[in-house]
């Protein structure tokens, strides 16, 4: 029956083009009657850096099984720069899944011109069968690796990675507050250990919701070595974010604080 | 100027306690005071400490008050972030090339808020936590730091500008440089304090591969609540509650292979007291600490000891750790050791190395800048009659920096410093410094309440949750408020300037500030309202930031409810507020020292040659005290001619006067009024007194035949026979703690095992062939005096350690002394013919501290010596003002330990006698004299001995009581005791407190119509 339904399956895609390029290139395909496969649903925005790495990770919660990105090539966006920040945000995301155990390889970001209309049928061709290839989306079934994918979100939604993706370009290519311009390399460097310890802490927070946790019992789920978690619950109750519930024995619970919101 | 003249101000290296010792004694004794400090905020290595032994204080508790007066003291300058590059010139005027780093932020914008450090999206190892939290590129080092300015680290910043944008106040400055700047002074004090030893040049403890082995600086911060697991004792390596922890000491001290042979004084205490507080902690924790000799020499520390062991339960086990290793599955740690001659091998969830104090990382530059020596082992040299000066005249020295101390014996040296600098330039005295002027208070008596409120949006930290406008609005409609304003932040330069344009305008005669903390705020602000006109005690402050919007950041609308509440509580205390005067006191500027000892001798010339005239009591018919029996020092120094030289000193001084010969009969009065008859009938006037009395040795008659047989000496009465060349024997027994760690004295007597040393090491040079012999249950050569221990061992002396329940039994065979000892490590009965057996006796206090403690009114300790205002930070004070101790008065010590607190007692005096009058708080207690009928219940509840029962003024057949106000510290402790109501506070009346507590109870109808 497994591979019947496999067999039935169908890919959901969501693709969000933006409105100066990709949607006038995926319109001119149209135009051109170069055929593709029926799994993209298409959203217009204005430019693709609208996208938040929230709303691509709320779409895969949501039962998506892959997110198409189109925007403008390097240099002629709309907006002057919306799609430099999109590729640092699609790196960003692209690290987000890969820390929560969702390929990938189900997030794709091409550059489509209004021009190049045969370009976005072999993209949409060519990514629906990437998507067939992986599978179904585990990520709305499988409980834990929704929790990954949810605490990737909040991860995503933290001040810091976003300030530090929203900062950087400019770091990079007009240079700092002291007019030094950022080695890429080390900027990255410096983003992807961000990433980690953000999602990470997430996921503490995501796992400690509904129940206290001890620190080995989140480091077995998370498959994170114990001293590791335990410095990320230090930083966590830094921000009065995570409790120590009254030990019990000699190991010490956390519990995520749920923040009282306007009553 | 010419190069010859002295300069008013002392430049202090070094913010930590003992620099900040030092600066404020200075500053409040007419000299301008340079703080400098390498980091961006004062408080040093006490700053991070969690508890402080003997009394387990809260180490930030009692320092943050010195902080804040540092940090505000008007004659205090700090230079933070900042070293020194350059000193030229001589005693009495340097001059100091100072280089500030940029702190990448203004300092003077800068309010502390702290937005830009939530902001900043770059994360780093947090140093004050030891790298166990984590903080931003842009910092405050702790949250009570001083000055509380945020600054960028270099190294860190990606120059993202986001604190930019978030600083409301425009402070931070990116482009700011390194400055290079000039400064005059007379004299300089060096505090740079001490390095912890790196625990990783001992790799077989495993440190920095085990996750589970931590040094004792990262355990303090590990029992801090403001630590990483908010006091909680955890693993690094899963946060599972250790359930045996294990304290191996002498790490990097003791140990000729890492090169440091000398003790590191503070290790034995502080491991004891991590290891109580551990326990207080979790009291299922264990731990177990692993020395080799258990010094708790100081005050007091031998039963805090003893309440470890017995109290506690925390199991001391005597040996050296080989090494460490660990379990890979577990991450448990096995320790490897000896007990007993047995090699053991023991399972541990937690290692704490105790880490031995090494020099200041900067030792080197400095001594290379400033122009003086380091000793072998790179300290600051110093000597044993000279214990706070360097090689370089006018260069001073305090603290760790000169060899490992505690905080108590650090702050006397600070005070000791800080004496010694002002002497320097005691012609300069005042010419610096600057006295702030006021304008005329205006009189607002009879006068309505004209309030105003100033409500604060402290940038977005109050206005982003708290409805500030609308808080702003409501306070309008308040009785007695006749206007109010918001401000971007209330604390910035031109909302002083503001204030006090609206004071004018409206003819404000309160004013109420709803804005942080007045805890470090409200002399700020006090001093606006002074500056317009109005008296400082009409002024209130609504903490609706600390207290408020920080703590109900996601309540937006309850916070604001809250805020409306604690602004109408402060608007109904202020109707009430009235002008409170600071009376001031007269100051006789003569002093007292009573005592003609080293210590009474040190103080009388170092006062006398600040000007002040002194009156040096001695029961004695000659000066030098105990100094004149000790014959040997084990520095090789004569301590003779140490005293001849004071008393010549002392002769020379004419501002001196000597009654030998002499007691203290009677003493009235309080600080800066004192009158003492001498027994000799004269009568003195004087403002402080000092109290050096000394201490004696114990002549344990009975004791191991002494007094019976003649050959059974004192250490003091050996040294004298060895001197005099009586000494003539084969075989010598010295046997260590008598009358002291037992009985009645439970604590050490802190100087005989180096005083034993010396004198065995005399015995063996003049007759290497000599049998000697030294008894002991733990040697407490600490500090440098250890090596006193290694060369009397390499010299040949034996030591024989005994257990505290099987003493050495001495008996005399015909004349013949016999002592048989069992040896603890082995088991060993040894037997001894000795010629002469020495007892090392314990140092106890002089009979008449007992008449002169109910005189003064000043307290004792058990065992009779003083006791002093707080062990910690106010080692030569009483609580009593004006009253001063030192030297062996205050307990046993050595003679530069004395020579340091002596020289502290001069300065403390100096914040006294450098002034014509004091001032007294304005929150003083009060008596309602028809109300009063004498009870005398609140006279005891005083600390401060403010309260004395008279005869009534209106019927002198009925009693009343009598508050001094120059004594009274304004706490309220009588005010509750009084059970007529006839006492209140100024400042905090009943009726002012009860106007707030109906504030806060009223259902205000405008606010439910909102």
């Amino acid at each position: 029956m497994a591979e019947a339904s496999q067999a039935q399956w169908e890919p959901k895609i969501i693709g969000f083009l933006c409105n100066w390029c990709s949607y006038a290139g995926a319109d001119l395909c149209g135009v051109s009657r170069y055929q593709y496969p029926t799994n993209v649903r298409a959203v217009r925005v204005m430019c693709s850096t609208r996208i938040s790495p929230h709303l691509v990770l709320d779409i895969l919660k949501a039962g998506a099984d892959g997110v198409l990105l189109g925007g403008c090539h390097i240099g002629d966006c709309h907006y002057i720069s919306g799609n430099y920040y999109t590729e640092k945000r699609v790196r960003l995301m692209k690290r987000l899944l890969e820390e929560s155990g969702v390929e990938p390889e189900r997030l794709r970001l091409e550059w489509v011109s209004a021009s190049e209309g045969e370009k976005f049928s072999k993209i949409v061709t060519d990514f629906t069968e990437q998507v067939r290839k992986l599978g179904p989306s585990k990520v709305k079934k499988d409980e834990k690796l929704r929790s990954r994918v949810a605490a990737a979100d909040d991860a995503s939604e933290t001040f810091r990675l976003k300030a530090l993706v929203g900062r950087e370009l400019n770091l990079v290519n007009k240079g700092n507050v002291y007019n030094n311009k950022l080695d890429p390399a080390e900027l990255d460097r410096i983003i992807d250990s961000a990433t980690e310890e953000e999602f990470e802490r997430s996921l503490i927070l995501e796992l400690s919701m509904s129940k206290p946790r001890s620190v080995k019992e989140l480091g077995e789920i998370m498959e994170v070595p114990t001293d590791k978690v335990l410095r990320h619950i230090v930083a966590l109750r830094q921000k009065n974010m995570i409790a120590m519930e009254h030990p019990e024995g000699f190991t010490p619970t956390y519990k995520t604080i749920v923040i009282g919101g306007e009553q | 100027m010419a190069v010859t003249d002295k300069v008013g101000a002392v430049m202090v290296v070094g913010g930590g306690i003992s620099g900040l010792q030092s600066a404020l004694d200075l500053a409040d004794s007419g000299y301008k005071v340079y703080l400098v400090e390498k980091l961006p905020s004062i408080g040093g290595v006490m700053a991070q400490l969690d508890k402080t032994f003997p009394t387990n204080d809260c180490a930030m508790c009692i320092m943050a008050p010195k902080l804040v007066a540092a940090g505000r003291h008007h004659n205090i300058q700090l230079i933070t972030n900042a070293d020194i590059a350059i000193v030229d010139g001589q005693a009495g005027n340097f001059t100091v090339t100072v280089r500030q780093r940029a702190f990448r932020v203004d300092p003077t914008k800068c309010t502390g808020c702290g937005s830009c450090a939530q902001k900043c999206p770059v994360e780093t190892a947090d140093e004050y936590n030891e790298g166990s939290k984590v903080r931003k590129a842009i910092f405050v080092r702790y949250p009570q730091a001083v000055p509380l300015v945020y600054s960028i680290d270099p190294e860190k910043c990606i120059g993202c500008g986001i604190c930019s944008e978030e600083c409301k106040a425009k402070a931070v400055e990116y482009d700011q440089k390194e400055k290079v700047f000039e400064i005059q002074v007379g004299s300089i004090i060096v505090s740079p304090g001490f390095e912890e030893f790196n625990a990783r040049l001992k790799p077989e403890y495993g440190y920095g591969v085990y996750k589970n082995v931590v040094t004792s600086i990262e355990f303090e911060r590990m029992l801090s609540a403001t630590g990483p697991y908010f006091g909680a004792v955890l693993r690094p390596s899963d946060g599972d509650i250790p359930e045996k922890i294990a304290f191996i000491q002498c790490v990097g001290s003791r140990d000729e292979h890492c090169g440091n042979e000398y003790c590191s004084s503070v290790c034995c205490m502080y491991s004891v007291k991590e290891a109580i507080i551990a326990k207080e902690h979790g009291g299922s924790i264990k731990p177990s600490i692993f020395y080799m000799d258990l010094r708790a020499f100081g005050k007091e520390f031998d039963e805090y000891y003893n309440r470890a062991k017995n109290e506690y339960g925390i199991r001391f086990v005597r040996s050296r750790i080989a090494a460490v290793s660990e379990d890979p599955k577990t991450r448990n740690l096995i320790l490897k050791y000896t007990d007993n001659g047995e090699p053991k091998e023991e399972v541990f969830n937690l290692v704490v190395l105790a880490v031995g104090l090494t020099p200041a990382a900067d030792a080197e530059t400095l001594s290379r800048v400033m122009k003086f020596r380091l000793n072998d082992d790179g300290f600051c040299q110093t000597g044993v009659f000279t214990p706070v000066e360097t090689s370089r005249p006018g260069v001073f020295v305090s603290g760790a920096f000169s060899s490992p101390k505690d905080i108590p014996m650090t702050v006397a040296e600070a005070s000791g410093a800080a004496a010694k600098a002002g002497t320097e330039i005691t012609s300069a005295r005042g010419t610096l410094v600057t006295k702030k002027e006021y304008p005329k208070e205006k009189d607002v008596a009879g006068q309505e309440a004209r309030i105003g409120v100033f409500v604060c949006h402290c940038g977005i930290n109050i206005g982003g949750v708290v409805n500030v406008p609308e808080v702003m609005e409501y306070a309008k409609t308040l009785p007695g408020v006749v206007y109010a304003e918001q401000n971007l932040y209330t604390c910035s330069q031109d909302a002083q300037e503001r204030i006090k344009g609206k004071v004018e305008e409206h003819k404000l005669n309160r004013v109420v500030v709803a804005s942080c903390t007045p805890r470090t705020h409200e002399p700020l602000f006090q001093n606006t309202i002074k500056e317009a006109g109005l008296n400082a005690y009409l002024f209130e402050m609504a903490n609706i930031r600390d207290q408020c919007s920080w703590i109900h950041m996601h309540e937006p609308k309850a916070a604001t409810k809250k805020a409306k509440d604690l602004v109408r509580m402060a608007i109904a205390k202020s109707r009430l507020l009235e002008p409170l005067e600071n009376l001031t006191i007269k100051v006789n500027q003569q002093a007292l020292v009573i005592g003609g000892g080293v210590t009474g001798m040190t103080a009388a010339i170092e006062l006398a040659r600040q000007g002040v005239r002194v009156h040096l009591v001695e029961k004695e018919k000659e000066l030098g005290g105990n100094l004149r029996k000790l014959h040997y020092l084990p520095s090789g120094d004569d301590p003779m001619e140490h005293v001849k030289r004071l008393e010549g000193e002392v002769r020379a001084e004419k501002n001196v006067t000597v009654h030998l010969g002499t007691t203290a009969k009677n003493i009235e009065g309080y600080v800066g009024n004192f009158k003492t008859t001498l027994s000799d009938g004269k009568e003195i006037e004087h403002g402080v007194v000092i109290l050096a009395i000394g201490g004696q040795e114990h002549k344990p008659e009975g004791e191991y035949l002494y007094g019976k047989n003649k050959d059974v000496k004192t250490l003091l009465e050996f040294k004298e026979m060895l001197k005099k060349g009586e000494a003539k024997g084969k075989s010598y027994v010295f046997v260590q703690c008598v009358g002291s760690r037992e009985g009645d004295h439970p604590n050490c007597s802190r100087v005989c095992c180096t005083g034993t040393m010396t004198a065995a090491t005399k015995v063996k040079d003049k007759d290497p062939q000599a049998d000697v012999y030294v008894l002991f249950r733990d040697i407490r050569t600490y500090g440098f005096r250890e090596k006193y221990y290694k060369e009397a061992a390499q010299k040949g002396v034996r030591f024989v350690r005994f257990d505290d329940e099987r003493k050495p039994v001495v008996e005399d065979k015909g004349g013949k002394l016999e002592v048989k000892v069992t040896e603890e490590d082995t088991g060993k009965q040894l037997v001894l013919r000795p010629d002469y057996l020495v007892l090392a006796s314990g140092t106890r206090p002089q009979h008449d501290a007992e008449e002169l403690a109910p005189m003064l009114k000043v307290p004792m300790t058990k065992e009779g010596f003083f006791l002093e205002a707080h062990m910690k930070l106010r080692p030569v004070d009483f609580a009593t003002e004006g009253v001063y101790l030192a030297g062996l008065a205050h307990g046993p010590k050595f003679v530069d330990e004395s020579i340091s607190q002596a020289l502290a007692t001069v300065s403390r005096a100096m914040t006294v006698l450098s002034k014509t009058t004091l001032e007294a708080e304005g929150i003083v207690a009060s008596v309602d004299e028809s109300l009063c009928d004498g009870c005398g219940i609140c006279v005891p509840t005083c600390e401060y001995k403010a309260l004395e029962i008279v005869a009534h003024k209106d019927d002198p057949k009925k009693k009343m009581v009598d508050v001094n106000v120059g004594l009274c510290k304004g706490c309220g402790a009588c005010v509750g005791a009084c059970p007529a109501g006839a006492l209140t506070q100024k400042g905090f009346r009943d009726e002012q407190i009860l106007a707030m507590i109906d504030a806060a109870l009223e259902q205000s109808k405008k606010q439910e119509v909102k």
